[in-house]
């Protein structure tokens, strides 16, 4: 019984990280209508970036909002320089501009830091407590911080007129210009926001995987199937889905080691608790195919 | 100057092709001017030529500032309040959210509860359904809600493209009737765009009649209503 | 009703082949092309112009090209996005590679039989891939692209597959006592196929199957309205894709002496599917230089980043993969439909006005 704890326990552990890059990929979704493939290693090259600061000799909470806010400049600035050319364009060529950045980051993340495996200090303090048994402290931390900037992200865009406006420009452009908001600064800000909650699910996830440039790879890949599951137009679905794929994807390496104990028969291991997650999702999408949380969206012909 | 609009030999293009042919007309401060024609005339082009919504040529002024080449949010943000072809609902929003969303530019806040209550005192109906999501109002409540995002702007200069669209006659008679009591007494001059001539004249001073992208005949509303030549050749009613 | 449909649909295929008609026939100096190519072992190889060395290379540009038809034959012609062919790629691979080593058959036998279990198995994964379509459909092809190495690692298939080891086969002999190389040997055979599977994919383009997948990939709706059955024209599509992909695969698998799980990495769909927006997509020459581009890309990344280095005196010591993404980058940047799309277009503004 408490090892299926702790296994829920790291799972949703790791499902506060895949919600982050889920949501990172929905707020960009819902304003263009493209994935984010290079969001993941945006967030790794964010995670170097605070290793740095830290190596420098910055305290942690300091490092952290600093790289919060270059990473907010860098996403803003991806917007404005690189997608801005190409807002007719085919959705293919986005999607290989994506995989142009993507390579472009890995490849700098590895040329200025090397390949070479990391340790990344967690921020958190050890000290144990009644459910340590179950829960380390540094997931508590991913969990809780997690919550955090969803609560703050639902906040800003339920209460502010920013957000509002954010929200209308990405639903309705032509009639977020007839009220007069600059719909192009609101997806160059709906990026910079993206590329921060990236960067908060990097720096969360790097004491986990130790920081390298390969880091982040299967990270986005949960992201996005957590995305889809929840929803892909619905960032509450995208923050539950991600919680479900984390959940899902220790529930199926456990439930294959209590098989294998019980009848010696190896069937489902850690190799391919990733491949049996991915068919899960996809099974869901094919019965439902607008996600949990998602609504259909009824197109006129 | 006591134009609030004025158009000077505009052309606008959809690609390559030209939808309008350099118009010219004008709207006096505090009238209520309407653009008449068949389908495909150019009368929705020449409302999106004023926002910046086309590509388009030509002299634009509002109030006596040029605004042709300008992005659309600029163009809406000298107090033109646009309501579109279609509504432009944001349907996921609430209705309160769409009216708090067209007052982003604003910041006089006392000014926006203003015109908040006057837009209630307007349309009572939508205060009732304040926190219902947009999509789900009837097609004349939206057209209610899409004029009342444009009141929201603090317009001098409201631009209506077919508010009588797909509604019903007596739904349409109440549009029209809180539309010239919007221009009397908020003082919002008014460019209507419309395909039921009969209503369009009977509320507007000013008529231009537009065909394939030229004004073929313009005059006041009343002489232009006793043209039976005009109106059976264009207006066909 | 039936009479609805059959019209329906002949408007469809004459609407298109209309516009297919003009371009029809295969222009002389590219059999010219393949003529020459076809004698490159006799001209190259004999005089030692061209070392075995080269010969390989070609025969991966060859087969990178096929794969890059593959892929476009699905995104470019039917509109359905894929980001997992590699998978694909891996089956036709495995199966030629398992079929000689563990049952010694004929290498040229081999090559049907992986085609046709790749198409069995693109067939019966777009089945229910139909229902997912855009995003949905790259995640499930996202994530077959991530299962397949696994599976290949899969302690239950180690028997057949040899696990994270792979499998070595070694290369054949040309037939007949030829006076040639191994490797020159091969090439031709790559090129052969490569032209056998060009012309069947120009004729499937044209045919009645093409125009209804161009439909379906231009106006879904009014597809099904016309009659299409874009349910089997979609997973049929699927299979032939898979089909091409997976004699690439095999080919590869020949030519390498070699298959592992890790030779199928999650890269080499990406590979696929840049290689067929940068050649061009919905466009057969664009597959050619599509899997130019996959070949000799990362060759020249290298050396331009040596050069570059070099020059500019960095602090950091640069990866191609910079270059590279910022090569994909210029690309879709002056050419958004592809190396070909953009010759097709610059020719439209250059040629005379008949």
């Amino acid at each position: 019984m408490e090892q299926l704890l702790q296994q829920v326990a790291s799972g949703l552990a790791n499902g506060a990280i895949y919600a982050l890059v889920a949501l990172a990929l929905v707020m960009i979704f819902v304003s263009t209508n493209h994935i984010n493939f290079a969001q993941g290693e945006m967030a790794m090259f964010s995670a170097f970036i605070c290793w740095q600061l830290i190596h420098w000799g910055y305290p942690f909470w300091i490092a952290l909002p600093a790289t919060m806010l270059f990473s907010f400049v860098i996403g803003v600035l991806i917007e404005r320089i690189i997608l801005r050319p190409l807002h007719t364009a085919p959705l293919l060529s986005v999607v290989v501009v994506f995989i142009g950045l993507l390579a472009i980051f890995h490849s700098l993340a590895g040329a200025i830091w090397t390949h070479t495996v990391k340790p990344f200090p967690s921020p958190f303090p050890n000290f144990s407590f009644a459910g340590s048994g179950i829960i380390g402290p540094h997931q508590i931390g991913m969990i809780l911080v997690a919550v955090l900037i969803l609560a703050l992200l639902f906040c800003f865009f339920r209460f502010t007129p920013l957000g509002l406006a954010m929200r209308a420009a990405a639903l309705n452009p032509t009639s977020a210009r007839l009220v007069g908001i600059n719909v192009d600064w609101m997806l160059a800000l709906g990026w910079g926001l993206a590329a921060t909650v990236g960067s908060v699910a990097g720096v969360l996830v790097a004491p986990v995987v130790y920081l390298e440039p390969n880091m982040m790879a299967g990270i986005l890949l949960y992201g996005f199937a957590g995305a889809l599951v929840g929803g892909i137009s619905s960032p509450g679905g995208a923050v539950a889905g991600g919680f479900i794929v984390g959940v899902l994807e220790n529930m199926v390496a456990y439930l294959g080691y209590m098989l294998e104990r019980a009848t010696g028969f190896y069937l489902i291991g850690n190799g391919e608790k990733l491949t049996v997650a991915l068919l899960m999702v996809i099974t869901v999408l094919t019965l439902k195919p607008s996600g949990l949380f998602g609504h259909v969206t009824v197109k006129r012909v | 100057m006591s134009n609030i609009l004025e158009v000077e030999n505009l052309k606008a293009y959809y690609g390559a092709s030209q939808a309008l042919h350099g118009i010219t007309f004008s709207l006096v401060k505090g009238g209520i001017t309407t653009l008449l024609g068949a389908n495909g005339a150019g009368k929705t082009t020449t409302l999106r030529a004023i926002c910046g919504m086309v590509r388009a040529e030509g002299f634009v002024a509002i109030d006596g500032e040029p605004v042709t080449g300008k992005a659309t949010e600029a163009v809406v943000r000298l107090g033109v309040g646009h309501v579109p072809e279609g509504r432009g609902t944001f349907t996921e929003l609430s209705v309160e959210e769409n009216l708090r969303v067209a007052a982003y530019t604003r910041r006089d806040k006392a000014a926006v509860a203003r015109d908040l209550e006057m837009v209630f005192t307007y349309f009572p109906r939508l205060k009732e359904r304040m926190a219902q999501q947009a999509g789900t109002l009837s097609g004349g409540e939206q057209q209610m809600l899409a004029i009342s995002r444009a009141l929201m702007l603090g317009p001098r200069l409201m631009l209506l493209d077919e508010p009588s669209f797909g509604l019903a006659p007596l739904i349409v008679q109440e549009i029209f009737r809180i539309m010239r009591r919007i221009n009397e007494e908020a003082k919002v001059s008014m460019l209507l765009v419309e395909q039921n001539a009969a209503l369009a004249l009977d509320l507007a001073d000013h008529a231009y009649v537009l065909e394939t992208g030229r004004v073929v005949m313009s005059g006041t509303s009343a002489v232009v209503k006793s043209d039976e030549q005009i109106r059976k050749s264009y207006l066909g009613y | 009703m039936a009479t609805t449909m059959t019209t329906g649909t002949d408007t469809v295929d004459r609407a298109v082949s209309a516009r297919i008609d003009a371009r029809r026939g295969t222009p002389w100096w590219i059999w010219l092309g393949i003529a020459f190519a076809a004698l490159l072992p006799l001209i190259g190889g004999r005089t030692g112009l061209i070392s075995n060395f080269y010969f390989l290379q070609l025969s991966l540009m060859i087969v990178y090209s096929i794969a890059v038809l593959g892929l476009n034959l699905l995104t470019g012609f039917n509109g359905q996005i894929s980001l997992g062919h590699g998978a694909f790629f891996a089956v036709g691979a495995y199966v030629t590679a398992i079929l000689i080593d563990r049952y010694e058959m004929y290498y040229l036998a081999t090559l049907p039989i992986a085609m046709l279990a790749c198409f069995v198995v693109g067939y019966l994964f777009g089945r229910p891939a139909l229902r997912l379509e855009g995003h949905y459909l790259a995640l499930a092809t996202f994530a077959l692209a991530i299962a397949v190495p696994q599976f290949l690692k899969y302690r239950h298939f180690e028997p057949y597959t040899h696990g994270v080891q792979g499998i070595n086969i070694f290369k054949p002999d040309p037939p007949f006592g030829m006076p040639l190389s191994p490797d020159q040997w091969l090439y031709l055979v790559v090129l052969a196929c490569a032209v056998v599977m060009f012309i069947v994919a120009r004729n499937i383009v044209h045919s009645r199957m093409g125009r209804a997948m161009m439909a379906i990939r231009d106006q879904p709706l009014a597809a099904d309205t016309m009659g299409i059955n874009s349910a089997r024209t979609k997973s049929i599509t699927f299979g032939i894709s898979a089909l091409y992909v997976g004699l690439a695969g095999a080919l590869h698998a020949i030519i390498f002496e070699f298959v592992s799980p890790d030779s199928f990495r999650f890269e080499l769909s990406i590979a696929i599917l840049v290689g067929a927006v940068i050649g061009g997509i919905a466009t057969l020459s664009g597959a050619v230089i599509g899997g130019f581009f996959v070949q000799f890309i990362e060759k020249y990344a290298d050396a331009a980043t040596k050069w570059v280095t070099q020059i500019v005196h960095l602090p950091i010591e640069l990866e191609p993969w910079t270059i590279y993404g910022i090569v994909l980058i210029l690309l879709m940047y002056t050419m958004p439909m592809g190396v070909a799309g953009g010759f097709a277009s610059l020719w439209r503004k250059i040629r005379p006005p008949n």
